[in-house]
């Protein structure tokens, strides 16, 4: 799995961090403002949030004035449904070849 | 927020097979077995045994995957710990015996040696968070 995998999967494990990048998924371009106010954590603590997602590709930020909105990234995600699929893909093919086994096989 | 810090990937695969439990057993830990639907090893049926499952799909390619045995319940549960390409992750099989037979459960976990209990919390937080980035994936098209 390529270095950018893992910061993707870092970037995500992190459940406040996830909360933000889906609110932004869900809810479409934010202030840090609007989302402070509704994640229970200081405005700080969501920037800093936002860095992390911003460096993994996750999240977009577009300056207007004195603020600052921040808007999902989908795409980013590409690497991370490839390997779950994949991974999928790859032990439904196994489950397959058990079962083919398995009918082979003698009580 | 009480979650841990620290969450993991999970994936399930699920199939009904029409064959008692204690044969889908032989076929998950009889390495001769083994080799016929996964990989060639050198798995033991053994707590703690440490073992490679290992593929050359192509001559200049091999696969080797680190393993190492967690849980044997025989006909009920085996779990060995799976460590390839950076991703440390557990495959935990589970057998349950129904009318016609078996249903088979593979769930491979994402985790981090020092952070079992994170791991234990781990599941539903990626779930969800799969279950969500569906939804949104469906209606952006």
């Amino acid at each position: 799995m390529p270095a950018s995998h893992d910061a993707l999967f870092r970037s995500l494990a992190d459940p406040t961090r996830r909360a933000i990048f889906e609110r932004l998924c869900r809810e479409g371009e934010q202030t840090v403002g609007t989302l402070t106010a509704q994640s229970g954590v200081s405005q700080p603590a969501v920037s800093k949030h936002l860095g992390v997602l911003k460096q993994a590709g996750l999240v977009r930020d577009r300056h207007e004035g004195r603020q600052t909105h921040y808007s999902a990234q989908l795409g980013a995600l590409a690497p991370l449904i490839d390997w779950t699929s994949q991974m999928t893909r790859f032990w439904q093919s196994r489950f397959d070849d058990l079962e083919d086994l398995l009918k082979r096989m003698d009580q | 927020m009480s979650r841990p810090a620290d969450e993991t990937l999970s994936l399930v695969v699920e199939r009904e097979m029409p064959f008692p439990p204690e044969k889908l057993w032989r076929a998950l830990t009889q390495p001769h077995l083994i080799e016929e639907w996964l990989m060639k090893n050198d798995f033991r049926p053994v707590v703690g045994h440490r073992f490679n499952l290992e593929r050359t799909p192509r001559p200049d390619v091999n696969i080797v995957i680190d393993c190492e045995v967690r849980i044997v319940e025989p006909n009920k549960t085996l779990s060995y710990t799976w460590a390839a390409y950076g991703l440390e992750s557990v495959v935990t099989w589970t057998l349950s015996p129904t009318g016609a037979g078996t249903r088979l459960r593979m769930e491979q976990s994402g985790f981090k040696p020092d952070q079992k209990q994170a791991y234990q919390g781990a599941r539903h937080g990626w779930q969800q968070f799969f279950a969500n980035l569906e939804r949104i994936l469906a209606r952006s098209d």
